[in-house]
């Protein structure tokens, strides 16, 4: 590996001083003068229609000063989501949104709101929609075919396998596969069928998607609380009906999103909306309680997998077909990413898909970290885990012999051959068995003290991990220092600067003289990766790389011309530009940005690349003359899809008298390519890893199935993991095998997606263990299901019940 | 139907009928399909306290606070909590709101040294209390406080909305303690609820903090 300067070097990003001091402003920050509030009236029920909506009294009030109603808003196609809708699809849809001098007299305006419902019929459970006389969540169906909304319905005969305990197999819209699936499961060794279910789960961000936003000459001031800078734009410029030109947005600190604020949220125009019908400024300030529906969550899934093995392990066949819980509006491919990622991480020899995604009158769906990967992930583990156990191969041994390897390829969502650019995922096993030492812990397996059961477990987890093609946009001023302009986010992974850091480094720049330019489209941001989807670290490391060649090349030229001889006769280093054979003749980088931007043309940007993205055009012409300027498409080879894994190792012990959990231990390694930032990136796997341990243990929602009502709503009662709910005597262990992409210039990849499952697999195997071999199939694991189990009475609910 | 009736109903049906739960019978009410005063029953528990609508006829009272060792003179309406006059009132926007409902640790605050979640506290009972925020931490000369300078030097935390929350109740825990285990200070911040799952990093930040307490 080149020795580097700053690429996988700790340091502190740059925005930390102002979070430790509480001057960074996240959305529900700022003010502005004259601004006004706005309070939403949600539907109480889960599907209804509005008879009538009466604002009479409401605009009466003083201080109320504009009501805006779902007839206002452009029209949406369906499945798609509106900010305010007519026909309320899930409890907590707004209906109607009030802007008022203050919060209480919008609220006292929402309730002198008369709106008459007309309760619909509603469904809590794909599988009570595919019944035959079934509820559709939507008026317009209960599924998506090719975009459409459709209605599908199994038969009784397809129903008759649920009093089996196996999920129904009926029609379903979508379908691929290779090789031979039957010859595959003749030649195996043990054949497992296996129904599953996956919990539908709310993103819960800690920062709710508060919004603020104003309107001045003609531009919309937008404050929302999203994942990505460039990316929101486009969408906000639709909301506003404004042009992308004419919005401005502001948002260089967000609490969180985990891809639930991707590129904005159907609830933005609220605020727009109402503050250009005030001409004020209007924030919407949305509560937790807001959150939690309008919020965004994973589709959960019910899952059949009939999967061969050979004697050594590996996977003759595969037979996936996946049911998923749509929630009410849009096509979330979870359920197709899940048997994608399947591909992946476990490579078999023939594979069947097959799936279909049902609406449920729940909260709407969005991508989740590792959309889809997870599911499939936490459902497929303790298959892996049950086969090894029954073949009598080791629980690690199991996942390398299946692993990818090299340019491994893996299906696509709807079938297509792909290939990944690299996968050293058998060494990320190896160095993971080592820092968990787990061949001795398994000695410990099913060792007793009281009444307190130990198990370990084991599960590896893929996803994708990069996109390429953006672009990259520096500028060296005659000041002196580097400023690296990024339209990526600020979400918490700190890949804002991460990714900086490679220009930094392709003109040994020293950090201190570099300045970061992000999360405000005023400052001239590049054309940039959504910040989602773990695209940035690849992305940008490979844009940035790009911008500071072209930067750097521009110095040799802007010397050479100058000082004679050829470009490449100079070198770039400790701030200046110099001829190789005699250091002392050379330029400092502050006198070459003034030369730069004497010499004007290409050098200080004022004519720019042709391949460059229209946004990317906008912000250099603006920045033209300011400096040499470094700006380019990233179009280095692509070798295939960027894909990430992480194999987690948990230990955990089960009080085999109150059902109680408690993970003792759990390590984790990546296969994530260069390591960029160590600190930042043991964050990103453990917190991903800790959100994984949440899926396994502890949150679910919780419905009144007669009035479809959510119950579980709150963090207490749908509890992510707190502090106590780790091992925290000593810190967690991380490591990753820190091989380069050899597709990639520096050779990061993402690293935020696969985590999640790594988590969420080892520690459901890990309770299996301790139980001796009892499989849930079912996330979360909750004590009265141990109990139940131990005892060997009855379940509580069935296997494929959501949200019990 | 206005929402007072549906109220009114419920009680007399309470009384009359033993089998129907109240929770239960608003349900029903709403579900057939009545017209709904705009589900007033979800809404009362979700509306902030903000400044009072003089519509309303609500008073606010001129009073004194002791924040970050400042008297600060504010109008403060008697239900308002002290999240709310600290960001909306004296534009302390460090501390933040997670889940308004003692839940989550994001607006933790130093009253009189101990931890509080400041949307859990009326404003009008800690007068003459000292009110300790983020804010208040960092040193006139921009020095940061030891727990904030290990938050830096470990890369603690991760979108950070937290934060400032954690950094309250480790403040905290190392005036008592300034010498905790790994796994006292886990035990200290277990009020705070960190979704990005940065609780290795914010151990490490806690760990690192009590040296520099300790050094300093």
């Amino acid at each position: 590996m080149p020795d580097y300067k700053l690429i996988g070097k700790n340091y502190s990003t740059s925005d930390l001083v102002a979070k430790v001091t509480g001057r960074a402003k996240y959305a529900e920050d700022f003010r502005a003068e004259g601004m006004l509030f706005t309070k939403l009236l949600s539907s109480p029920m889960p599907h209804a229609r509005v008879r009538s909506l009466n604002t009479r009294a409401a605009e009466r009030i003083p201080g109320v000063e504009a009501i805006l109603t779902a007839d206002q808003l452009l029209s949406v196609e369906a499945p798609n989501e509106a900010a305010l809708t007519n026909e309320p699809l899930y409890e907590g849809e707004p209906i109607a949104a009030v802007a008022a001098v203050d919060e209480l007299t919008a609220a006292e305006a929402v309730e002198r709101i008369q709106v008459e419902l007309e309760p619909l019929p509603f469904s809590l459970d794909p599988l009570d929609s595919l019944r035959p006389n079934g509820p559709n969540a939507r008026s317009d169906g209960n599924t998506i075919v090719d975009g459409e909304v459709k209605t599908i319905k199994w038969t009784e005969t397809d129903f008759a396998e649920l009093a089996q305990g196996r999920l129904p197999m009926g029609e379903v819209p979508q379908e691929w596969s290779y090789g031979d699936l039957d010859a595959g499961f003749a030649e195996a060794e043990l054949v497992l069928d296996e129904t599953a279910f996956n919990q539908s789960l709310s993103h819960q961000p800690l920062e709710t998607r508060t919004c603020m936003a104003y309107w001045q000459n003609g531009k919309v001031y937008v404050h929302p609380s999203v994942q990505s800078t460039a990316r929101s734009v486009g969408r906000i410029a639709r909301y506003a009906g404004v042009s992308p030109d004419d919005v401005v947005l502001i948002n260089e600190y967000t609490g969180g999103g985990f891809g639930s604020k991707g590129s904005g949220y159907p609830q933005i125009p609220i605020p727009v909306l109402l503050s250009k019908m005030t001409g004020k400024p209007v924030m919407m300030r949305v509560t937790r309680r807001e959150e939690n529906f309008i919020g965004r969550a994973r589709p959960g899934i019910q899952a059949r997998a009939k999967i061969g093995f050979r004697r050594d392990g590996r996977i003759t066949a595969m037979d996936l077909f996946v049911v998923q819980d749509g929630g009410p509006y849009g096509a979330s491919g979870d359920y197709l990413t899940a048997a994608r990622i399947a591909s992946l991480a476990y490579q078999p020899l023939a594979m069947r898909a097959r799936g279909i995604s049902i609406y449920t009158n729940t909260p709407p769906r969005g991508a989740q970290r590792a959309p889809g990967g997870v599911q499939g992930i936490t459902a497929l583990s303790p298959v892996m885990d049950s086969a090894a156990r029954q073949l009598g191969i080791d629980r690690a041994e199991i996942l390398k012999v299946n692993a990818p390897k090299g340019q491994a390829s893996y299906r696509e969502r709807n079938g297509d051959e792909s290939h990944v650019t690299s996968a050293f995922v058998r060494e990320a096993i190896d160095k993971g068995m080592e820092i968990f030492n787990w061949r001795e812990r398994q000695a410990r397996s099913g060792q007793r003290r009281g009444s307190k059961v130990t198990g370990t477990g084991v599960a590896l987890s893929s996803y994708s991990a990069g996109s390429t093609g953006m672009d990259g946009l520096i500028v060296l001023k005659p000041d002196g220092k580097l400023y690296i302009h990024t339209g990526i986010g600020n979400l918490g992974t700190e890949s804002v600067w991460d990714t900086s850091r490679a220009a930094a480094e392709a003109l040994d720049m020293p950090w201190e003289k570099t300045e970061v330019v992000w999360g405000n489209t005023s400052r001239h941001l590049p054309w940039s990766a959504s910040q989602g989807g773990s695209q940035t670290t690849h992305a940008h490391t490979r844009s940035n790389w790009a911008a500071g060649l072209d930067a750097k090349r521009k110095l040799q030229e802007v010397a050479a011309r100058d000082l004679g001889e050829d470009p490449d006769a100079y070198e770039v280093a400790n701030e200046r530009v110099y001829r190789r054979s005699n250091p002392s003749q050379g330029m400092s980088f502050a006198q070459a940005a003034e030369r730069a931007i004497e010499l004007g043309g290409r050098y200080d940007g004022h004519e720019l690349p042709e391949d460059i993205n229209g946004m990317t055009v906008k912000s250099a012409t603006a920045l033209a003359g300011l400096g040499l300027m470094g700006v380019a498409r990233d179009n280095f080879e692509v070798g295939g899809r960027s894909m990430s894994h992480v194999v987690g190792f948990a230990e955990v012990e089960v009080d085999i008298e109150t059902g109680k959990i408690k993970v003792l231990d759990f390590a984790a390694c990546a296969d994530c390519g260069t390591i960029l930032h160590p600190r930042n990136l043991g964050g990103q796997i453990l917190g991903g890893v800790i959100q994984g341990i949440g899926i396994a243990l502890s949150q679910k929602w919780v419905f009144d199935r007669r009035w479809g009502l959510l119950v579980a709503k709150k963090f207490y009662s749908n509890r992510p993991p707190g502090i106590l709910d780790l091992p925290h005597h000593e810190p967690m262990k991380w490591a990753a095998v820190d091989i380069p992409d050899p597709f990639s210039p520096i050779g990061a990849r993402g690293i935020g997606e696969p985590p999640v499952g790594a988590g969420s697999g080892a520690i459901l195997c890990a309770i299996a263990d301790a139980l001796g071999g009892s499989y849930f199939n079912r996330s979360p694991v909750s004590a009265d299901m141990i109990l139940t189990e131990l005892e060997r009475l009855p379940a509580a609910h069935d296997l494929l019940m959501t949200h019990v | 139907m206005a929402s007072g009736e549906i109220i009114e109903t419920i009680e007399t049906t309470d009384k009359t009928n033993g089998g129907v739960s109240r929770r239960g019978f608003i349900k029903g009410a709403i579900a057939s399909g009545a017209a709904v005063s705009s589900s007033a029953y979800v809404f009362r528990e979700q509306i902030g306290v903000l400044a009072q609508s003089p519509a309303l006829g609500a008073v606010e009272r001129l009073i004194t606070l002791n924040v970050n060792g400042q008297n600060r003179r504010v109008d403060v309406a008697k239900q308002e909590t002290l999240v709310m006059t600290l960001r909306y009132k004296l534009g302390l926007t460090g501390t933040k709101i997670g889940c308004d409902r003692a839940e989550c640790g994001s607006c933790t605050v130093l009253i009189d040294g101990l931890p509080h979640y400041a949307c859990s506290v009326l404003t009008h009972n800690v007068r003459g209390r000292a009110i300790q925020t983020i804010e208040g931490l960092e040193r006139p000369d921009g020095t940061l406080h030891p727990v904030q300078q290990a938050v830096v030097d470990e890369q603690g935390f991760q979108c950070a909305f937290c934060m400032s929350g954690f950094i309250m109740s480790a403040t905290a825990l190392l005036e008592e303690n300034p010498n905790p285990t790994r796994t006292q200070a886990a035990e200290a911040l277990s009020g705070n609820l960190c979704r990005c799952a940065d609780y290795n990093k914010i151990l490490d930040s806690v760990m690192r903090a009590a040296e520099y307490t300790r050094g300093a």
